[in-house]
């Protein structure tokens, strides 16, 4: 038990890095790869949208009244023409939902990965400074949790109007407090670790010990709850579209595609389900994916390789 | 039993602690009220020679970690001087406090939290290098794989992580990391006693080596009077935020002069059954009274059984009661008579 000898006993087993061993785990959870397999086949779909619609040989926004209506103008159900059928004025719904894709993929992760950034930047200086910007941290997170979202959208819209940079900075605006201060907690209670006074001891700089020091022990949680923040983002986006506080159309998106039509659902069912379809598959498959991750980053777990 | 009893006491000291006083503020609530404060340290006052090691004892939460602490600027001090080879430093910042750092190192209690979990050995140990900015001659890898060496680690063991080693191979990553920057002074935080009694020998064994053969002076933080004894040439022994009794260690453990050290020794094992069980035990009674609301006149008079009047009324100083002895005890010339019943 004890190093009795000078030199140091070698490891055992060979050690993996904490990298290979979330890999391993990883590979291991089912579920978390199905969904990876999911949202590959969503991200693969939004980079590959023009090209489907080349395939296809016809845009999201294209009427066919003639041929994507019946003569009582009544979309077309799913079938050779039409792969999913036509919506409430004949457009391809198929082709609408590919750029639909485009436009949540590009929405989700531009916004999680921005909510990000200034939730760590912002909550690794409240957690490792303390003093006012921490009191402002709590004090503006908790402003934001007592807003309104879906008001303070519609008053926004109202002022500026509807745009692509309103909703994305509404959506940043909701969502980067909760991480900042999930950071923050995660910083204080890495800092009280003797490493960082070690790290002082040796004349680090607070920007080394931040960047250096806490940051790698703190970047698996951060990940995690990344790719759990991915599915708010993106129903945040189908709500705001949805409701006309998002994209404008013709642009089609998944909840802006719902709205569209959501009187006619009794005759063309398929007009609903299968955007809500998307979206249901969508966010199921960052969360599992995300539960995965924590699993598998779980200290607890790492006996068990 | 071979250390000198003081190492050099003539030369001029590396470290001279002049009336340190650290005073923690405690919170008033949100309505204010008188703001008080605790007195973690209070004016203690000791010099640390070349070469030398001076062990702070006491009961946890007496001050001696703090005091590290103050000495290593990790924390600020509140009033009194720490000057480092004749140079004030307890104010000092940025860049001077920088290049301090490599004078001055900790090696820290925990050898478990002390470690960066996500960082192999080499960059532990290297982190120095690349803090200060300093190339090794022959490169950092070779540098810390010859510290590593040193410190008794098998040097392929460099890509390893904290976690593949036990804790005595940790405390030694951690003496490697303070050795890096070749200091003079090394602030030992307790070093062994989160390690195994088998375990703590080695580590102190190597720390007498490395003393032995770079010339390092230790400031030895410890609760285990008998590690004290082992790696000291004197001690200072604190209670309640102040140097009660400090003297060389062979004098100290053979003939206390206050009774908060004698309490001390007596409550330690002794090894010999026979010794310990004809033994007088001179058993403290009561708690350490707490910091926040320190007792009037001598700190220790509330758990002392030699208490008179003028240990509740008046403050013992700190003074000179025998050659290279001091004692804070109104009665320190009666306390060998009450050792020897």
């Amino acid at each position: 038990m004890s190093d009795t000898t000078a030199t140091s006993r070698p490891p055992a087993a060979p050690v993996l890095s904490t990298r290979q061993r979330v890999m391993r785990q990883l590979l291991r959870d089912k579920a978390a790869m199905a969904a990876s397999a999911v949202i590959l086949l969503l991200v693969l779909m939004a980079v590959f949208a023009p090209l489907i619609v080349a395939l296809v040989g016809h845009g999201p926004n294209e009427q066919f009244r003639d041929t994507g209506l019946t003569a009582g103008g009544v979309p077309l159900p799913p079938g050779s023409l039409f792969l999913l059928g036509t919506d409430v004025v004949g457009r391809d719904l198929f082709v609408r939902l590919v750029v639909g894709t485009q436009v949540t993929v590009f929405v989700a992760i531009a916004c999680a990965l921005t909510a990000i950034v200034i939730g760590v930047v912002i909550g690794m200086l409240a957690g490792y400074r303390g003093g006012l910007i921490d009191t402002l941290l709590s004090g503006f997170v908790d402003v934001v949790l007592g807003l309104p979202l879906l008001i303070t959208a519609v008053a926004l819209v109202s002022v500026y109007g509807a745009s692509f940079g309103i909703m994305m900075g509404t959506i940043v605006f909701f969502t980067w407090g909760p991480v900042a201060r999930v950071v923050r907690n995660l910083v204080v209670a890495t800092k009280s670790g003797e490493f960082v006074d070690a790290a002082r001891m040796l004349g680090a700089s607070d920007t080394h010990i931040m960047v250096r020091e806490i940051l790698p022990n703190i970047a698996g949680q951060v990940i995690v709850y990344g790719s759990l923040l991915i599915p708010q983002v993106i129903v945040l986006e189908a709500s705001l579209s949805f409701l006309g506080l998002g994209v404008p159309p013709p642009t089609a998106t998944w909840g802006g595609i719902i709205a569209e039509n959501q009187t006619n659902y009794a005759v063309a069912w398929w007009s609903i389900l299968f955007p809500s379809l998307f979206l249901l598959a969508a966010t199921l498959a960052f969360n599992v994916l995300g539960d995965g991750l924590r699993d598998a980053l779980d200290p607890t777990a790492q006996r068990s390789r | 039993m071979n250390a000198p009893s003081s190492a050099s006491q003539h030369a001029a000291p590396l470290l001279k602690v002049e009336k340190l006083s650290k005073h923690f503020p405690l919170s008033t609530g949100l309505f204010g009220g008188q703001a008080r404060s605790v007195r973690a340290v209070d004016g203690v006052s000791f010099d640390v020679a070349p070469g030398e090691t001076l062990s702070l004892v006491g009961e946890s939460g007496c001050g001696k970690s703090t005091t590290g602490r103050l000495i290593a600027r990790l924390l600020d001090v509140s009033s009194g001087r720490v000057s480092f080879q004749g140079r004030d430093m307890s104010h000092i910042q940025g860049a001077d406090l920088r290049a301090l750092r490599r004078d001055i190192q900790m090696v820290f209690q925990d050898p478990y939290s002390s470690l960066n979990p996500r960082q192999t050995v080499g960059d532990i140990i290297g982190a120095p290098f690349l803090i200060q900015g300093m190339t090794p001659a022959e490169g950092r890898q070779a540098a810390v794989q010859e510290l590593m060496r040193r410190v008794g680690l098998n040097p392929e063991h460099y890509y390893c992580y904290p976690r593949e080693f036990s804790g005595g191979q940790r405390q030694r990553i951690s003496i490697a990391r303070a050795l890096a920057l070749r200091p003079k002074l090394i602030i030992c935080d307790e070093p062994v006693s989160a390690l195994d009694v088998s375990v703590q020998a080695q580590v102190i064994n190597l720390l007498q080596d490395l003393q032995r053969d770079l010339g390092l002076s230790y400031l030895f933080i410890a609760h285990d009077l008998s590690v004290v004894r082992h790696i000291s040439h004197r001690v200072a022994v604190m209670y309640l935020g102040r140097i009660v009794e400090i003297a060389g260690v062979g004098p100290l453990y053979e003939r206390p002069l206050h009774p908060y050290t004698l309490a001390l020794l007596s409550s330690a094992p002794d090894p010999d059954p026979d010794r310990a069980a004809s033994r007088k035990r001179f058993v403290l009674k009561g708690e350490l009274p707490s910091p926040v609301n320190p007792p009037d006149g001598c700190l220790f008079h509330t758990r002392c059984p030699m208490a008179q009047d003028k240990c509740r009324s008046e403050v013992p100083a700190l003074r000179q009661v025998a050659a290279g002895r001091q004692s804070a005890c109104h009665y320190a010339d009666q306390v060998p008579a009450i050792a020897a019943g």
